[in-house]
């Protein structure tokens, strides 16, 4: 068992809290670099794919887990994102340029939104980003010119001087590079006062606007932030499929974004990378498990939302803080052993507590 | 002038339905403090109920009604008391995720049915396909049916949360759950009962859904209308949202009509974006302040 001795505050908060922390996410990070000559060029896609969730995974996390603000139109900033890189890129724009114009926009796009946020709480806030989000698909659909209708719309390769991503291995570094950095930005954000800030809505609003936190500003300021990263993500999510259209940003990836989020375990910045991993390998798995199951069951159109369903409930259900929550469980019983009690993650029973009366 | 008169009646129709759904919201949100995204999938469910007991049991069309509604009402009871009363006093995240999955797992399994899920049905009704011709206009009696159930039926729930001891109780609870609870009233078993009431509507929307459009396994997708309406006519409201399903329901109507194409299927949500901005506790919403 470790005890660690903090003698400074800036122990308390620094990001590698001690010399596991530097071995484990090296060796992580080395994997990662290794992982175009150790992959199939398969896994490699899907290595891809769980890295550009991830970073979209961080932006609702950021909103969702730490500031305790629904969304039920994060696709909608997806698609902001993916529409923006593809027009930028379209007209030979450099890719850094061009994503960093897709997280402005969809920032600017997600104040646009948070500012009726500022108005209403909780349930109504999902309502109103679900609103937002059929409408912008709607916009997608409808502004032909720049999005190319419901036909959809080519996406050039990332170029920059002359240098173009388009092999699988450089693209996935390219990725790799955008998850490492949002990654850092939000441990960093988190630890500041602006992420301690959001924390202390989540818990409560009324201490935090009694300690001097402006909920307005922080509000807003949450969901730039956490936009900014899905219009990021947007902007790789378009490089990699080549091809967008509206319906890849319709009300089905937000429940999948929310979904991706709950099932990591929300409140945790690991939940968005084990979440994303999930969501990314799901279909696999099931695929893999059609093969013995009955041809009833394995050859179903509804097999897959059924297991999606299934495993939204049983979480929230049995495992609210997800698989990173379940992981932490495990950790803990043997860094402790042999002395974990049932009891020591059990959740709080509360009275109903009404939304209504906030 | 005829023409929009027609319109508006057909919205009218679709906005029963809406108001029906938005119906239930209400009952599960006054209860359960949640906004059930499964709401929608519960009356596909119905509707696939109802089709179920009149083609392969062979009922006639009342006996049919009444099993299904009596049937999606003991479900509803069902689905309270094992997933959503484990987690109440949860984060309200949690329980929205919790209905969303419900509405998964019933699409899922509606569409494995082999030969039944994935296929599109008509629901053989004894009024199906017959129009009525008022002076120059007609009526579709299919419409006119859904209103007058609709009309009947909250007449029927006004008189229940105004005079039976269960529906005082009802109001009592969702006014205040903890000052219910002290006063002998029995909560928990109200939630499961406001959840098979909810349910029960839900089954009786998809029933007279069904003529009009088709039973399959996606309808449930017209429930994500069915929250602009509650929203519109301030959730927490029973009678509002009755007015705001008609309010969404004109007005999508009207759009579809009028407006360039497109403006129809939006129509609703840019509805309810403007009231959340300029008034979002809705038309017959209450406005409630806590004191710290």
């Amino acid at each position: 068992m470790r005890f660690l001795f903090k003698t400074t505050y800036l122990q308390d908060i620094r990001l590698a809290r001690h010399g596991g922390y530097v071995f484990w996410y090296g060796l992580l990070v080395l994997a990662l670099l290794a992982a175009p000559w150790l992959c199939s060029e398969y896994w490699l896609a899907q290595l891809t794919f769980i890295l550009i969730y991830s970073v979209v995974g961080l932006g609702l996390m950021l909103l969702s887990g730490f500031t305790g603000l629904f969304s039920l139109g994060h696709a909608a900033f997806l698609g902001v994102g993916a529409y923006t890189e593809a027009a930028l890129v379209g007209i030979g724009t450099p890719f850094p340029i061009a994503m960093a114009a897709a997280g402005l926009v969809a920032a600017g796009v997600g104040v646009v939104v948070g500012l009726p946020a500022l108005r209403v709480k909780g349930i109504y806030l999902a309502i109103a980003t679900l609103a937002f989000g059929f409408i912008v698909v709607e916009i997608f659909a409808r502004w032909e010119s720049m999005t190319g209708g419901n036909a959809g719309r080519q996406v050039m390769a990332p170029k920059l001087f002359g240098w173009s991503a388009d092999s699988d291995a450089s693209f996935y570094f390219v990725c790799l590079v955008v998850t490492v950095l949002a990654t850092l930005a939000i441990l960093n954000l988190l630890r500041a006062p602006t992420g301690r800030a959001f924390v202390a809505i989540r818990d409560s609003e009324i201490s935090a606007q009694s300690l001097g936190i402006h909920l307005a500003r922080y509000k807003t300021l949450s969901f730039a932030i956490s936009a900014a990263l899905a219009g990021v993500g947007g902007a790789l999510y378009a490089h990699k499929l080549k091809f967008i259209s509206p319906d890849q940003f319709d009300i089905l990836q937000s429940i999948d974004l929310i979904l991706m989020i709950v099932v990591g375990g929300v409140g945790s910045v690991h939940g968005a990378f084990l979440g994303a991993i999930f969501l990314i390998t799901m279909p696999q798995v099931i695929a893999l498990a059609k093969d013995f199951l009955p041809a009833a069951v394995g050859q179903a159109p509804g097999l897959q939302g059924t297991v999606y369903g299934l495993v939204l409930i049983g979480f929230v259900l049995f495992e609210p803080l997800g698989i990173y929550g379940r992981w932490l469980k495990m950790r803990t019983y043997f860094q402790i052993f042999p002395f974990y009690r049932r009891g020591m993650f059990k959740r709080q029973k509360s009275f109903l507590k009404s939304d209504r009366l906030k | 002038m005829l023409q929009a008169l027609q319109i508006v009646i057909s919205g009218v129709a679709q906005g029963c339905i809406y108001g029906l759904i938005a119906l239930g919201l209400v009952l599960i949100y006054k209860t359960t403090e949640t906004v059930s995204f499964a709401h929608g999938d519960l009356m596909m469910l119905g509707a696939f109920a109802g089709f179920g007991c009149m083609t392969l049991l062979g009922l006639p069309f009342w006996l049919a009604f009444v099993a299904t509604v009596v049937a999606m009402g003991l479900f509803g009871i069902v689905l309270e008391r094992i997933v959503i009363r484990p987690i109440l006093g949860q984060p309200a995240f949690a329980l929205v995720t919790l209905t969303i999955g419900i509405g998964y797992v019933a699409r899922g399994l509606v569409t494995m049915i082999p030969g039944v899920g994935t296929e599109t049905h008509s629901l053989p009704v004894p009024y199906k396909d017959q129009t009525w011709n008022v002076g120059a206009l007609v009526l579709n009696v299919e419409q006119m049916v859904v209103i007058a159930a609709t009309t009947m039926l909250s007449a029927v729930l006004y008189a229940m949360f105004r005079y039976t001891r269960v529906g005082v109780a009802m109001q009592a609870a969702s006014q205040n759950q903890l000052a219910a609870y002290y006063m002998g009233i029995p909560v928990r078993r109200l939630n499961g009962l406001a959840w098979g009431l909810a349910a029960a509507v839900a089954a009786i929307a998809g029933l007279l859904l069904a003529p009009i459009t088709f039973v399959y396994a996606n309808m449930g997708f017209i429930g994500l209308k069915a929250i602009p309406a509650a929203v519109v006519g301030g959730f927490g409201s029973l009678p509002g949202a009755i007015v705001g399903g008609l309010v969404i329901g004109i007005v999508e109507s009207l759009s579809g009509f009028y407006l360039p194409e497109g403006f129809k299927d939006v129509a609703p949500y840019a509805v309810v974006l403007i009231m959340l901005v300029v008034r979002p506790n809705g038309i017959f919403g209450d406005q409630l302040r806590k004191k710290v």
